[in-house]
């Protein structure tokens, strides 16, 4: 049960009133874990209450009150929740910033939120922020891992306290003034602004989106009663805290549901942390599901042939229950199907999701962008039960979602109660109405403007269509769409999202706007295709060594046409090229939640492009390369372009 | 010191678990405990005086010697055949010298067996890694606490509770080198097939989870790569700030000693030949002339 309900809308209420709630009704229950020192730690509901109510006072104590802004660049560790749970105690908004993000974004969000205190992960973190200190407001600086903080020791004054030095701020002024945090909270309202969030910034400099308790707690009521969450599953918090998607499950759908939210030791122990916690549901961007399924595909490669040969016959067992269960009305395929599943589970498919850690989930969501149907396809075919996700930012998140019984390859789902969804009969946009919609962009009413009308509905940008039994299909952002030179009209991220199917392929960014056909530039999946290398015993020096290796291209060139195979004509990939370089976030080339930014690829591969269209079989490119200890090179090398049909 | 103490405590009550907003956390560092300890006061932790050091007919160690200070990071430096590494044999007690004495915290320890010296607090690493290679990076470590081992093969037989929880303070040990290195990710790896720098950070742990004073390193940047070696390096500087633990390094490596020291001795022959802060010594004609001309 939902915890706080009293009367009126379940959601009119906000986060410090539910955690309290929360830690009066079950103080003992687990909230959430943390792995530190090789050990899973408990923390039950009181802990967490105690926290934030100790961050809180802290934050109050540096002189943060209502109308605030305090931001967070942490990965995912308990810190980032306290934090802000007990900013938003105070009035005060939260504003994330993506922990690999550089100075100049650092700085972008820093400013563009007036954010006073910050709290940083690490000192990697730290340096950022001090590198563009003079250029935002901000007075104090929280650390959580202390460790190398020696460099600064005397060199800054008091302008860093650690969390843990916060917490004991707090801790003491609750002592001082026990009711203090009571009156603090009294104050606050569910109209408040809980969080800005960043836009996905696809085609510029990202919005802050103003997303009240109110909005965020609609959502994640409308998403759990359509999928109940028990208060004994189990979650692993993964995806970047300024996401909204992460914010969504770890927080907001937390509070209302009282699952069990994991937080992995390291970033680079998280798949083996994911594995001991072997979570209930999972919520995951495109690219996880896609890493997912290419290692598995991967590592059968590499298997022993009576292995192959099982995995084959029960992957197809898998695939043919899959496809009856992705039927309107049914929630699993019908008997036969169902038996020949079993089979296929204990035969090979059951070590398969153990070994991934999925061995154990029963709702599965993917969202953020779109995932091939191949991989939603795949991953049902091994008994994970995936649904689309779709929404964004400005509405917290979720607004359409598959039902259970209703889950298809073709449609991202049907609204969530309370959301109304229709199509602009103009232009085909998609707009939504829900409570969950956002207050507007942060100081930046013209934007607001042009994204709400006054009743309430919600520009998303994307096209898409109704299907008459009421499931939304979403083409493409609206302003991703290709028109070719003969006026057919594309949506690249179907096409890329065929490419991206094969293993071999870890980016596809597809051309072709004003163009006689498409074209492609192809980033190989370094993993999978370097052991396909080892296993043929070509040697090569590295990423940019092995994409160009006439081995790899002609490996390309199979996988393309296969892609080419499922498509319509009109839609098939004429020619391609293997980037030298992997499409980075660093380089503008990507947002922070890795969706490709097109207008700056096709600027930065201009030439090449040009060279493609013009039918030469090569180009000389030169492009900025990343050293690892960060130095900047340009680098120039042949690339070669192919066709894609022999 | 821990081993004086008759039980060991079990790691929730080493945490203080629980006890207060950091404890709740977890968020204690492991520096904050090594830091509470009193420092030494003043003066040396090690003095090595006028040793020498003959194989059959070869000097190798002819009259050289140092001085630490507390919280020093200390280079020796020198040619192939300088006599370092003899040296840094002579601290370690795996030589005994001629002539000439090692005291440790005020100690003579000139004559006291390698296992005594690591018990007192003299920890070191070997130029090649000399781990278990079958065992797993925390079994490592664990090994390097055997010295202190209380309990004995009945206890351990009976899984009595005095071995269950010496071995959770180990384990407890383990740990806490295993988050400053960052090795959490190897934790539970074999040894073998391990990178080379991954490797020597294990030994280094399995030096550091015996809390000791002072570190003697053998060549610990050699076969390593770039990257390898400023981790190793932001490690070694870690330790040293946060938990004053002082390091004597045998090191080729110029950049390194540069960087990474306070005090560099230069050795040629046997002999110190010249001392002082890295810059002067770098500048130092008999240096130059002895890696130059030598």
């Amino acid at each position: 049960m939902p915890a706080g309900e009293s009367g009126g809308k379940p959601y009119e209420t906000t986060f410090p009133w539910l955690l309290e709630a929360r830690a009066r009704r079950s103080p003992e229950a687990t909230a959430f874990r943390w792995k530190r020192y090789g050990v899973w730690r408990r923390f039950t509901w009181r802990d967490y209450y105690r926290l934030v109510r100790w961050a809180a006072l802290g934050l109050y104590a540096l002189g943060l009150g209502r109308g605030d802004v305090a931001a967070f660049i942490t990965g995912n560790r308990p810190a980032w929740p306290i934090y802000e749970v007990g900013a938003q105690s105070l009035g005060v908004a939260t504003v994330g910033v993506y922990k690999d993000s550089l100075s100049d974004e650092v700085a972008y969000v820093l400013q563009a939120s007036g954010a006073r205190v910050v709290l940083v992960e690490g000192q990697e973190q730290l340096d950022r922020v001090l590198e563009v200190l003079d250029r935002t407001r901000v007075e104090k600086i929280v650390v959580d891992e202390a460790k190398g903080l020696h460099m600064y020791r005397g060199k800054l004054g008091d302008l860093l306290v650690t969390f843990r030095d916060l917490l004991e701020q707090g801790r003491g002024l609750d002592e001082a003034e026990p009711g203090l945090y009571d009156k603090l909270t009294g104050d606050i309202s569910p109209e408040d602004t809980a969080g800005l969030f960043t836009t996905s910034g696809t085609t510029g400099r990202p919005k802050l989106a103003m997303l009240s308790h109110r909005n965020l707690l609609a959502m994640a009521h409308q998403l759990y009663r359509l999928d109940p969450v028990g208060e004994d599953w189990e979650y692993v918090s993964m995806l970047p805290p300024a996401w909204v998607g992460e914010q969504m499950m770890s927080i907001a759908l937390h509070y209302v549901a009282g699952f069990r939210v994991n937080f992995p030791e390291r970033p680079e122990t998280l798949w083996e942390d994911f594995r001991e916690i072997a979570p209930h549901f999972l919520f995951a961007p495109p690219r996880v599901w896609e890493r997912i399924s290419k290692d598995v595909m991967a590592k059968i490669e590499d298997s022993d042939p009576l292995k192959r040969a099982v995995y084959r016959a029960a992957i197809a067992a898998g695939y043919g229950a899959a496809r009856r269960r992705l039927v309107p009305g049914r929630r699993a395929p019908p008997a036969p199907w169902r038996l020949l599943r079993f089979l296929a589970y204990w035969a090979a498919l059951r070590g398969i999701l153990d070994k991934t850690g999925l061995k154990r989930v029963r709702r599965a969501y993917t969202g953020g962008a779109m995932l091939g149907e191949d991989y939603v396809l795949y991953m049902h075919a091994l008994g994970v039960n995936l649904k689309q996700i779709y929404g964004q930012t400005e509405v917290a998140g979720i607004a359409v979602v598959h039902p259970d019984d209703d889950v298809r390859l073709d449609t991202v789902g049907k609204p969530l109660p309370e959301t109304e969804v229709r199509i602009d009969e103009e232009t085909g946009e998609i707009l939504i109405r829900s409570p969950a919609v956002m207050k507007g962009y942060y100081r930046n009413p013209e934007a607001t403007r042009k994204t709400l009308t006054p009743d309430g509905w919600l520009h998303t940008g994307d096209v898409g269509e109704i299907t008459p039994d009421g499931h939304l299909v979403v083409h493409d952002r609206a302003k991703e769409i290709l028109v070719l030179s003969d006026g057919t009209r594309v949506a690249p991220q179907l096409v890329q999202n065929k490419l991206k199917f094969s293993p071999y392929i870890a980016e596809a960014a597809v051309i072709g706007h004003g163009r006689p056909y498409l074209v492609a530039l192809l980033n190989i999946d370094y993993a999978t295709v370097s052991r396909w290398a080892e296993r043929r015993r070509i040697p090569f020096s590295g990423y940019s060594d092995l994409s160009q290796k006439p081995e790899v291209l002609e490996l390309l060139r199979r996988e393309v046409a296969r892609a080419n195979r499922r498509l319509p004509e009109r839609l098939r990939v004429r020619r391609f090229a293997s980037l030298f370089k992997e499409f980075h976030p660093d380089d503008g080339e990507m947002t922070r939640t890795r969706k490709l930014r097109r207008r700056v690829i096709e600027e930065r591969y201009h030439g090449l492009i040009e060279a493609m269209y013009r039918g030469e079989d090569s180009y000389e490119l030169t492009v900025e390369l990343r050293l690892e200890d960060g130095r900047r090179v340009k680098a120039t090398r042949l690339v070669r372009i192919l066709d894609a049909e022999a | 010191m821990f081993f004086a103490a008759k039980r060991h405590p079990a790691a929730e009550e080493v945490v203080g678990f629980d006890s207060g907003a950091a404890g709740l956390l977890g968020l204690w560092e492991p520096g904050s405990r090594y830091r509470e300890k009193p420092r030494i006061a003043e003066g040396h932790v090690l003095l090595v005086e006028d040793i020498r050091v003959e194989f059959g007919g070869v000097v190798a160690v002819d009259g050289a010697g140092f001085r630490l200070e507390p919280g020093q990071v200390l280079a020796l430096i020198g040619p192939n055949g300088a006599g370092k590494t003899s040296l840094l044999n002579v601290v370690s007690g795996f030589y005994r010298p001629k002539r000439g004495r090692v005291v440790f915290l005020g100690r003579d320890i000139t004559r006291l067996p390698p296992h005594r010296r690591s018990r007192l607090g003299l920890a070191r690493t070997f130029q090649h890694s000399e781990l278990f290679r079958h065992m797993t990076v925390v079994e490592n470590i664990m090994a390097g606490l055997e010295p202190w081992r209380r309990y004995g093969v009945l206890d351990a037989a009976l899984w009595t509770r005095k071995a269950r929880e010496w071995e959770e303070w180990a384990r407890w040990k383990a740990e806490l080198v295993i988050d400053l290195l960052e090795l959490h990710r190897y934790r539970d790896r074999v040894v073998e097939g391990l990178p080379p720098g991954i490797q020597k950070r294990v030994d280094l742990a399995r030096a550091l989870a015996q809390d000791p004073k002072v570190v003697l390193m053998d060549e610990p940047m050699a076969g390593l790569s770039r990257e390898e070696k400023e981790d190793l390096a932001r490690a070694i500087v870690e330790v040293n700030e946060t938990q004053g633990v002082s390091f004597v390094l045998v090191e080729h490596d110029l950049e390194v000693v540069m960087d990474l020291c306070d005090h560099v001795v230069a050795m040629e022959s046997g002999r110190v030949i010249a001392e002082g802060p890295p810059e002067q010594v770098a500048r130092d004609p008999k240096v130059v002339e002895a890696y130059l001309g030598g």
